[in-house]
């Protein structure tokens, strides 16, 4: 009996050990962050162009849709995703603020000059320590902001669909 | 093309063969009074043409036949010849051949070995190794073929990730290897000797001898894999607690308890369920190695190319093994119940089951911090990491009792309990480990307590053990030097973490940095352009107020796959190591430069060697006598 | 510009001298118990990637505004999950995967305590 015992509770566990083995083996094992903040983080920065230093907390207004958008020139799917950013600052609702991420601001003034700049203002960021209160681990990542609040984190770089996601969210 | 054809065709005949041996097993096992030489002579066949395939998988590297996919994905012309070899089993494909050649190897070497021992117990055992061995024939041929066809025929490979281009992880894979397969005769023969009810000091002394093997090649492969890391990774550690290295230390950990059971058996006859259930475990801790390894479902900094479905192989087949040798132990062991066990509390006996049971708990440490990640995620969603905080927290404060039961046990009799009479060297070296440990840690370390009390036991350990060299002389010599292996081990890895020093620092050429400690200067990076690679060598001379030494760290910007690497430069000395790497700052004209000292790093190493050397001595000795 | 990017090397190159033993300590003591989100092997002490620079830049600057090691554990948790600490903290999830290996210990005890006895008998 209690043999039986014995024998049945092993098969269980192992069963139940092979359905999450199972279920585990279509789980992606790279870890991306859930986006755990909802509000903008507080941080100073310097303006890309004025160098004045701005409070984060006072410079996103409240009635507008934002895009800030973590980039740099050394980045390669920063490129990939320029022509998105730049149809998208057409759009009169958005303004797209960019975070120039740990880049030397000659190469950075290049890269707007060459594809085009489609920031309302670029803030720097050149230790990298912005965008950690973004919660960020790499570039480009890009955030949608109503009201003081993430709407919607992207990693990596913009597509069709997120281009079209955005669009409908701000219309 | 050829060679590729070939590899498969004598892939697809070398499991056709399978079918004889399991006819003639059969036959054999019910009408003969001795094994059919059919059996070994198939046996044989089966080698050769495992061989065969492996040697066409060779040949397709080395001449760079890319219409074969496996060679295509990981090699390239401009490669040396050596990691063209080594790329044979530096993929998936091809490493499971590895493992498909060593696992009929072995059961051959298996036959020729056991002529002494019972008919029928040798053709289970070959019965059951050959169920493993169609498993993986066929997980080859299904999903993970590695004579796959590519057409057009490419001009160019995509070559091998250059942090496997090193010698050390060359041989590291076939030596692990070794001792996981090893392990899987080791499952074979205690199935079929459990469904005969063979388990005895006979079959003892004979499985001896394969657990051995295999705990040496696997203590080897776990050794190479660490010196790898060590000098390659960049970071200046060895065991990083990472999925796939402790993948390889819980078979290890479930081996050494093995062996030690085994000792008990063959001497005394006792603990045979436990043996039973400790070569089950081994196996499939291996089995579920691979599987974890192999599977990409952890998370690691070892990357290995992954497929869900291969995952979904290896798992089912891993799982029908397990419930194989579940229903063979369940049904066929009677627990003895004559089996006459007396031993007194303070023997042999009691201490090789309290260091069993630690052992056990060690394990179940490693394994649980291993898979609970993947159970959490899969039950909630919740994503957690488990690192080297939590191992240590566990594992180390139990280290304490185990290492003082490793230098006590041996000084015990077997059965009979043992007076204190005679034995008053064990309290005398214990207050002296104490006394010691507590002056060396009250003068340089930290964490007075916890260190006082860890060095107190390892060098207890070690003075018992250097006793033991003198006063026993050659009577238990190997495992007399396993165990001072790994007091050394414990010292050396101990002093290491409470004396290392480090500095990392941003520097550009012509630049120096100065610490109470040492001074580093930066003097010169020049550019060498290799064949499969351009370095870049930064020369650095570090002054420690003793000496003066130049270092030569290395940028490697290899070029097929297109992949940067760290290379360290590390001075090797009897003592400590210096270890120097450099990398690039993004955007920078300066290099983020990592010096270490690092003490006793040599010891760590000779001390593994030395625990190895034990395992050979004592196999070797065994075939002496 | 110029400048600032001098002002900026020099903290960097000077930060190990802005703090002093006791906080270079600590520092490095989180981070490495801290997992690199990029080379998801590594702990942020030991990667060299952009990311672990400028995450033991911001462990730096927290110490130095003075918040504790778990202030600073809550602030990143906050941020990128419960996922890149090496040290699980306790709490409903991980009660197991502190406790099942004690208990097995203490298993593996009755089960050896319980032999001995009857040996004893």
């Amino acid at each position: 009996m209690k043999k039986r015992i014995i024998s049945f509770l092993i098969i269980s566990s192992l069963i139940f050990a092979f359905v999450i083995f199972y279920k585990g083996l279509n789980k992606s094992s790279f870890y991306q962050p859930k986006s755990e903040i909802e509000e903008i983080p507080k941080f100073f920065a310097k303006t890309f162009y004025s160098k004045e230093e701005i409070d984060s907390q006072k410079f996103f207004k409240k009635d507008k849709y934002y895009l800030l958008n973590i980039w740099a020139s050394w980045c390669v799917p920063c490129r990939d995703e320029h022509p998105i950013l730049i149809s998208l600052s057409e759009n009169k609702n958005l303004d797209i603020i960019g975070l120039n991420y740990k880049d030397k601001i000659s190469n950075a003034e290049k890269f707007l000059d060459e594809l085009g700049n489609p920031y309302k203002e670029i803030l720097l960021d050149q230790d990298g320590t912005r965008a950690i209160e973004w919660g960020a681990f790499g570039v480009p990542e890009t955030f949608l902001i109503y009201q003081n609040r993430i709407v919607k984190k992207y990693i990596g770089p913009l597509n069709q669909n997120s281009f079209e996601e955005i669009e409908q969210t701000i219309r | 093309m050829i060679y590729s054809s070939i590899g498969y065709y004598s892939l697809i005949f070398g499991l056709c063969v399978s079918l004889p041996i399991f006819f003639f097993a059969i036959k054999n096992f019910k009408n003969d009074e001795i094994l059919d030489s059919k059996i070994i002579g198939f046996s044989f066949i089966q080698l050769i043409l495992v061989v065969v395939s492996f040697l066409g998988l060779i040949i397709s590297f080395v001449i760079s036949d890319f219409s074969n996919e496996t060679v295509y994905n990981n090699s390239h012309t401009t490669k040396p010849l050596f990691y063209k070899i080594s790329g044979t089993w530096g993929n998936h494909e091809g490493s499971l051949l590895l493992w498909l050649l060593v696992l009929s190897l072995f059961i051959f070497i298996f036959l020729l070995k056991s002529k002494k021992l019972l008919k029928n117990y040798r053709i289970l055992t070959v019965l059951f190794q050959q169920v493993i061995i169609i498993g993986f024939f066929i997980f080859l041929l299904d999903s993970s073929n590695p004579f796959n066809h590519v057409f057009p025929t490419p001009t160019e490979g995509l070559g091998l990730n250059p942090i496997l281009q090193d010698p050390a992880l060359a041989i590291h894979p076939p030596m692990l290897y070794l001792g996981y397969v090893g392990s899987s005769i080791i499952f074979s023969s205690v199935l079929a000797a459990t469904s005969l009810n063979y388990i005895s000091n006979t079959w003892a002394t004979h499985i001896k001898q394969w657990v051995l093997i295999s705990w040496i090649f696997l203590t080897l492969g776990i050794l190479l894999g660490s010196i790898w890391a060590y000098y390659e990774l960049g970071w200046g550690g060895f065991w990083f607690w990472d999925p796939v290295e402790n993948v390889s230390l819980m078979p290890w950990l479930a081996l050494t308890t093995l062996l030690h059971c085994v000792l008990v058996l063959e001497k005394r006859s006792v603990l045979k369920s436990w043996v039973i259930i400790l070569s089950i475990t081994t196996f499939t801790l291996s089995m579920c190695g691979t599987f974890l390894v192999r599977s990409g479902i952890l998370n690691s900094v070892h990357t290995f190319a992954n497929d869900p479905e291969r995952g979904l192989f290896i798992l089912s087949f891993l799982f029908v093994l397990i419930f194989i040798s579940l229903f063979v132990f369940f049904v066929f062991h009677k627990s003895d119940k004559e089996e006459i066990i007396s031993f007194s509390l303070f023997s042999k006996e009691t201490s090789i089951l309290i260091n069993n049971w630690l052992m056990m708990y060690f394990l179940s440490v490693v394994l649980i911090g291993t898979v609970y990640p993947i159970f959490l995620d899969v039950i909630s969603s919740e994503q957690i990491s488990v690192g080297p905080p939590f191992y240590h927290k566990l594992i180390i404060p139990f280290l304490i009792p185990f290492l003082i039961f490793m230098a006590v046990g041996p000084q015990l009799r077997w059965i009979k309990s043992t007076t204190l009479e005679g034995k008053k060297y064990l309290i005398f070296f214990l207050i002296v480990s104490f006394v010691i440990s507590f002056l060396i840690i009250k003068n340089f370390g930290n964490n007075l307590l916890i260190n006082t009390v860890l060095i107190g036991s390892a060098l207890y350990l070690f003075f018992i053990t250097v006793r033991d060299f003198f006063k026993k002389r050659l009577q238990s010599f190997s495992q007399n030097l396993a165990h001072f292996g790994f007091s050394l081990l414990i010292l050396s890895i101990l002093f290491n973490n409470i004396f290392s020093n480090e500095v990392i620092t941003n520097l550009k050429v012509g630049e120096s940095f100065k610490n109470d400690n040492f001074t580093i200067e930066f003097n010169d990076l020049r550019k060498f352009e290799e064949s499969n690679y351009i370095s870049f060598k930064g020369y650095f001379l570090i002054d420690d107020n003793n000496s003066l030494e130049k270092l030569e760290p290395e940028l490697r910007v290899y070029n097929q796959p297109n992949i940067i690497t760290s290379e360290a430069d590390i001075k090797i000395t009897f003592l400590s190591d210096k270890f120097i790497t450099m990398n690039t700052v993004q955007n920078e004209e300066y290099f983020n430069i990592r010096y270490q000292v690092k003490p006793f790093m040599l010891w760590i190493w000779i001390s593994v060697l030395l625990i190895a050397v034990g395992g050979f001595m004592s196999l070797f000795k065994r075939k002496i006598l | 510009m110029k400048i600032s990017k001098l002002i900026f090397l020099f903290l960097i190159l000077f930060s190990f001298n802005s703090l002093n033993a006791n906080e270079d300590k600590l520092k490095t003591e989180i981070t490495k118990n801290l997992r690199c989100l990029v080379c998801q092997g590594q702990s942020v002490y030991d990667s060299d990637s952009e990311f672990a620079v400028s995450l033991k830049l911001v462990v730096e600057n927290k110490i130095q505004q003075g918040l504790t090691e778990d202030q600073i554990y809550k602030f990143l948790t906050d941020k990128y999950g419960e996922w890149i600490l090496y040290d699980p903290k306790f709490n409903k999830n991980t009660y197991l995967l502190w406790f099942l290996p004690l208990l097995i210990l203490l298993l593996g005890g009755a089960i050896i305590v319980k032999k001995l006895i009857k040996i004893k008998k």
